[in-house]
């Protein structure tokens, strides 16, 4: 058994070596293709921009200072969508558990 | 067909409408309910039926239903944690759920049903209302300190604040517009092909040489929506892992 188990540590260091392992990392995790991550990326700044003028919106309706709010949420939405953009971009990190 | 006129109706095959004859017509049981009943029958045939051999080599059936719960099930521990493993259910439902749908709309006359914004949304609003009582059941109070991360200083709280909640409700409008966005295209795509070849087909004596061209791009098409038809199940499932991932640990 512990002959096996040397080779198969070997193994791994060569195959390492080579690169021919996926980083175990990549596994289980978001498609990354560079099309798939721009769209993902579009959605995620639309998505911010639409809930942020659909709640300035309905608050301006419901209090009346249309087009305050309204603006305000414009730009409280393109801030989260980039916020968003941010969060997509940096590594999720399971470290920051604290 | 969709060649009227000289005109592409792409968007046709979207529409609503009635199925199941007068019957239907008269609860308003549309053909997109027929096809989720459709997609709900056949995930619960792979599961009863491809599990009853309880073999330990699996056949065919049983290696097929072993592997999509393993699929999840490897999914959710692994995003979530040993935590998750109760959400197993629920996400094992939404991905299968959306798979056979986006499958199933791939065949000629089908239609599908994630292709409606409104479904979309409201499977993006189940995970949105599960996720926020999770973590409101789990860490009650806590949970507004996920609006506010500590450490930032204390007077850009009011900028912060509204953009943090504008952010985290911009989930279910992301995650349902990803969605619907990629089979609307894809159908859309395969539509405007398809009336190519028809209307370059009736081009005389040339066109149905002309005509392979818009073929051969549809069934390049078709392969890749299968792929999207995947991936696109799969990113909505591994989606709700990582929102229930924050809800369970609040970052």
């Amino acid at each position: 058994m512990n002959d096996r188990d040397s080779l198969n540590r070997r193994l791994k260091a060569a195959r390492d070596r080579q690169g021919l392992d996926k980083p175990e990392a990549a596994q289980g995790g978001l498609p990354t293709s560079p099309w798939g991550f721009g769209l993902r990326a579009g959605v995620e700044v639309f998505s911010a921009l639409v809930v942020g003028v659909a709640l300035g919106f309905a608050l301006d309706r419901w209090l009346g200072t249309w087009p305050w709010l309204f603006l305000v949420f414009f730009f409280v939405g393109a801030a989260a969508g980039v916020l968003n953009l941010y969060r997509l971009f940096s590594p999720r990190s399971g470290a920051r558990k604290d | 067909m969709a060649v009227e006129g000289k005109a592409i109706d792409a968007l046709g095959q979207f529409e609503l409408g009635t199925a199941l004859g007068p019957v239907g017509a008269s609860v308003g049981f549309t053909q997109s309910n027929l096809y989720m009943l459709i997609s709900a029958g056949l995930i619960l045939a792979l599961m009863m039926w491809g599990m009853r051999p309880r073999a330990i080599v699996p056949g065919r059936m049983q290696g097929l239903a072993e592997s999509a719960y393993g699929f999840i099930d490897d999914m959710v521990l692994s995003q979530v944690g040993e935590a998750g493993r109760r959400f197993f259910p629920f996400v094992f439902t939404l991905f299968m759920f959306i798979l056979f749908g986006n499958m199933l709309g791939l065949f000629p006359y089908a239609f599908t049903y994630t292709s409606h914004i409104t479904m979309t949304f409201m499977m993006a609003l189940i995970v949105f209302i599960l996720i926020t009582f999770v973590a409101i059941s789990l860490h009650g109070k806590k949970f507004l300190g996920y609006f506010f991360p500590e450490g930032a200083p204390l007077w850009l709280a009011p900028i912060i604040i509204p953009v943090e909640i504008v952010s985290y409700l911009s989930r279910p409008v992301s995650l349902s517009i990803r969605l619907f966005a990629n089979m609307v295209a894809g159908h859309v795509m395969l539509k405007v092909f398809a009336t190519f070849v028809v209307m370059l087909a009736g081009l005389g004596t040339v066109g149905p040489f002309i005509a392979v061209m818009p073929l051969a791009i549809n069934v390049a098409l078709v392969g890749f929506e299968v792929l999207v038809a995947f991936l696109q199940a799969y990113v909505f499932a591994i989606l709700t892992c990582i929102y229930l991932h924050d809800a369970v640990h609040l970052h």
